[in-house]
């Protein structure tokens, strides 16, 4: 079949897609995600807790679908990805789900009783649901850089030779608390910019510096550990780019630093670590200025440019395989077969720029601070 | 392939689907149903309707979390539990869950928060348009999903490809317009419009019978009566039935929902009762209606209904080719050049799963010997008296509501809200769609078996290679959260319903700008006093 954009392209743009996604889900449930992890410790007694929960409220839900999508898209455009990530890290994707389950079953059902008990336990499971996926995503990608263990047979069946405790490496767990840092950052400057001017405001602002200067430190440490580490796999065959999707026909290599080598080949590249670092200083003095735009502007560049640092020095590998050099991952023999990866851009052409309309739209509608008096008075806020 | 593994993944999946569903149709029922209250209060412009609309919202409310928390489980245990599955179709099977997230889901989500916090932010129409954008999401996102469904019972418009050892999309026009999809679409949404015009009925029927909140009642049930008995002729007459002379395994779905051992002159005719006897291939005590499953099934009077022992045959010889395209891929992992073996995948190939039957028995399908052939093709009969059953309830169900709703719509154009038998019905009645509709999934998916994809690839294949240990950990966890917030949202809805609809909401309903005073209303007994 003649397509107007050839294979290769297509692998391209759906390699650039996920990060796409992946970026949408970090800059907006993310704020959700890093304002429940900070609620215990921002908001203190019931009626400061109803107000940061309800800067967050009527939105997170559509955030929550970049999520969603994220899998979905994965699914589609990258099944190969979606087998092995999702089965090889069983566990770690369950406890995601358990607490990811918890959090829209938290927001309704939380002010629904006004026993303390009650709410006190719907706040931690809040907590939970922002805290642990953050964590297990980023030790999730802490693995990806340092490869897992699976392998294909020759009817592409995947075995996975690993165990959940075998996920956290002192690598994996600085990722996982970048990503903890990186949320939080941004829940906190989401905060500074919905909460109501007053203490719990405030306390976010102070907590959001903390976590802006986490993130610095924690990037460059997971650098050092990249450098220095051992990590890194390096493409050792011929790619076919255009070539029919099957990772046995690629051989990778583990090359100690190897994660490096596209920043030294397109200098370029180097936007997107310097992105990281610069998105958090400029949120750190964001928030201890109370400048909000620049803070909440800081922090989706932060994430957005560490994000994208990942991808870069992967590229284009996607999932290195550590116990079997023939079922490493990559751009060229992961996808989805030509037509699906075509129709699948159409949609997305078509439904994304809808999507971030009426996205728009409704942030707008719902734009203003969160407000004590208000809340307290109306039965219809969480 | 340990099989013990893929029993325990059938069954968490089963649990967590199963579960699942039983929140989505009351979503997909209750948001237009909120529709259809709120255009009332606009039009209208009475205040009662506003009170109507955002009682049963709070209660959508309450149950779209947990329908949202569920589906999240949905949308990742393809991967975590079927790996081989979502390598082996992803290429299909991804692309509509993908979509769903893009056109429906996003939609459904991003507005829901504004239906709730945007009564006092937007203008009556601009509120209702967005209550009805909740409600096109919630169905545009059964829609998508059902197309997903609906490839695995009628696999359209795909082909293996040796190179990549996976099914692969030759006509993507064919997946989204399949006609199981479609009927599928239409049944499964009509039952969710049932499930909720049946809880509102119910719910508004408990009021009644106490005495309580009547004005609210009355009106709620007027709409629910007449969406109802829409749902209910939809759900029954556009049944999916019509789909199941497509394929040879929705054929053998409805020979196993009869129970029809053996073949039958057209048209066949309907089993009512009987006990199907799975050793002798018998039904015992048959009370039969002639002629009844031809017109339904075939829509005619001269094509006859596949019977059991048929189907069985084709299947066997199904399974003979299948070794055949089993091993012509073998051959074409060796050389894919291999112009015999391209020959011989051309002729073959679309009984590729069939052979894959045969490695529940032999590790290589192209050494089985006849009798393990014969029971591979025995393994194509669903288990017969569990769907004969299903059936039965279902459609029973289906028809008890045409009915109850059918007497309800009389009865509420008759201004006659106060029939007692038929409140009490309706109040009675609660549990049943959801039964139903359990029984409907069940028939659907376990009359699928042995397939996970009808003819491409039998579900003992598709499982990831996890530990019995790792399952049983999962299904455990997931049975205890489920299970805790299972009690603690029907403990939140009942509360919801004893508190009834104006527990707060007496200052906005005293009513100064909005609409006449209660004191005006056509019923006296909906004066807010109560």
């Amino acid at each position: 079949m003649a397509f107007p954009l050839d294979y290769e392209a297509l692998r391209v743009a759906w390699w650039v897609l996920l990060g796409v996604l992946l970026i949408g889900f970090t800059l907006t449930d993310g704020f959700d995600l890093g304002v429940a992890s900070l609620l215990p410790f921002v908001a203190r007694d019931d009626s400061e807790r109803r107000m940061v929960i309800n800067t967050v409220g009527p939105t997170w839900e559509g955030n929550q679908v970049w999520f969603i999508l994220g899998g979905g898209a994965i699914f589609a455009a990258w099944p190969f990805v979606y087998a092995v990530a999702f089965s090889g890290f069983y566990l770690a994707m369950f406890l995601v789900l358990a607490a990811l389950i918890l959090r829209p079953v938290a927001f309704k059902y939380r002010s629904k009783r006004e026993s303390r008990g009650w709410r006190g336990f719907w706040d931690w499971a809040l907590f939970v649901g922002g805290f642990v996926p953050a964590l297990v995503f980023g030790v999730a990608v802490g693995n990806v850089l340092s490869g897992a263990p699976f392998s294909f047979d020759t009817d592409l069946r995947i075995a996975y030779h690993g165990d959940l405790l075998g996920l956290f490496t002192p690598f994996t767990v600085v990722c996982g608390l970048l990503s903890v840092s990186m949320t939080a950052l941004h829940g906190a400057a989401w905060l500074g910019m919905k909460a109501e001017y007053g203490v719990v405001r405030k306390r976010a602002q102070t907590y959001g510096a903390i976590a802006a200067i986490c993130v610095v430190v924690l990037f460059a440490v997971g650098f050092l550990f990249v450098r220095f580490g051992g990590l890194g796999y390096r493409v050792a065959s011929v790619s076919d780019m255009a070539g029919p999707s099957n990772p046995l026909h690629t051989m990778t290599a583990k090359v100690p630093g190897a994660w490096l080598d596209n920043f030294r080949t397109y200098s370029w590249m180097i936007l997107a670590p310097a992105l990281g670092f610069m998105g958090a200083a400029m949120a750190f003095l964001g928030l201890r200025s109370g400048r909000e735009a620049l803070a909440f502007g800081g922090s989706s560049l932060s994430a957005a440019g560490v994000i994208s640092t990942v991808g870069l020095s992967m590229f284009p590998i996607i999932l290195p395989s550590s116990s079997d050099a023939h079922s490493s991952l990559t751009v060229w023999n992961a996808s989805s077969s030509h037509t699906t990866l075509f129709n699948m851009l159409v949609a997305t052409a078509i439904f994304l720029p809808i999507i971030l309309a009426y996205t728009g739209w409704v942030f707008k509608v719902l734009w203003g601070r969160s407000s004590t008096a208000v809340i307290m008075a109306s039965p219809d806020y969480y | 392939m340990d099989l013990s593994v893929v029993d325990l993944s059938r069954l968490q999946f089963a649990l967590t689907a199963m579960y699942h569903f039983l929140f989505v149709p009351l979503t997909l029922g209750l948001s237009f149903m909120l529709f259809i209250m709120e255009s009332i209060y606009v039009m209208s412009g009475k205040a009662i309707w506003k009170r109507i609309t955002k009682f049963w919202a709070t209660i959508f409310g309450i149950n779209f979390a947990l329908g949202v928390a569920t589906g999240l489980t949905m949308e990742f245990e393809f991967g975590m539990n079927w790996s081989y599955y979502s390598h082996y179709v992803g290429d299909i099977f991804g692309a509509p869950l993908a979509i769903e997230g893009l056109m429906a889901f996003f939609l459904e989500a991003t507005f829901v928060g504004l239906m709730f916090f945007g009564w006092e932010k937007l203008s009556k129409p601009g509120h209702l348009f967005v209550t009805f954008l909740v409600a096109l999401g919630t169905n545009l996102s059964a829609l998508w999903i059902l197309i997903a469904n609906g490839w695995m019972q009628h696999p359209v418009g795909a082909a293996f490809n040796p190179q990549t050892m996976r099914m692969e999309v030759t006509d993507f026009l064919a997946v989204i317009f399949n006609p199981v999809a479609q009927a599928k679409f239409v049944h499964t949404v009509s039952a969710g419009y049932l499930i909720a015009a049946a809880f509102v009925f119910g719910v508004s029927s408990i009021y009644m019978l106490r005495g309580k909140w009547t004005g609210v009642a009355k009106r709620s049930m007027t709409v629910a009566a007449s969406f109802g008995l829409l749902a209910a002729l939809s759900t029954v007459v556009l049944g999916d039935e019509s789909g199941y002379t497509l394929t040879d395994n929705q054929k053998m779905k409805l020979a196993a929902l009869e129970a029809a051992w053996t073949p039958e002159p057209a048209p066949a005719g309907i089993t009512l009762f009987g006990i199907p006897d799975t050793r002798t291939h018998t039904t015992h005590l048959a009370v039969r209606v002639p002629w009844v499953l031809g017109l339904i099934a075939t829509r005619s009077i001269n094509k006859p209904v596949a019977s059991i022992y048929e189907l069985v045959a084709v299947a066997q010889t199904r399974i003979a080719s299948g070794m055949q395209a089993y091993d012509a891929v073998e051959r074409l992992k060796a050389n894919d050049k291999d112009p015999f073996a391209h020959r011989e995948f051309a002729e073959h190939g679309r009984d590729l799963g069939y052979g894959l039957l045969l490695k529940k028995y032999v590790a290589d399908p192209r050494k089985a010997d006849i009798a393990t052939i014969e029971k591979a093709a025995w393994d194509t009969v669903p288990n017969v008296p569990l769907m004969f059953w299903c059936f039965r309830i279902m459609a029973f169900s289906g028809f008890f509501f045409i009915g109850l709703f059918g007497a309800a719509f009389f009865l509420m154009t008759l201004r006659r809200y106060e029939t007692r038998w038929i409140l009490w019905l309706g109040a009675l009645a609660i549990p049943l769609p959801w039964v139903a509709i359990e029984l409907g999934w069940v028939l659907a998916e376990v009359g699928r078996q042995p397939w996970a994809i009808d003819g491409v690839l039998p579900t003992s294949l598709g499982a990831s290679s996890l530990t019995r240990p790792e399952l049983w950990a999962t299904i455990a966890s997931f049975t205890l959260i489920y299970g805790a917030l299972a009690v603690v949202e029907i403990g939140l809805i009942v509360r919801t319903i004893r508190k009834g609809p104006f527990t707060y909401a007496l200052p906005e309903f005293s009513d100064r700008f909005d609409g006449p005073r209660p004191g005006a209303m056509a019923t006296p007994s909906s004066a807010p006093a109560e």
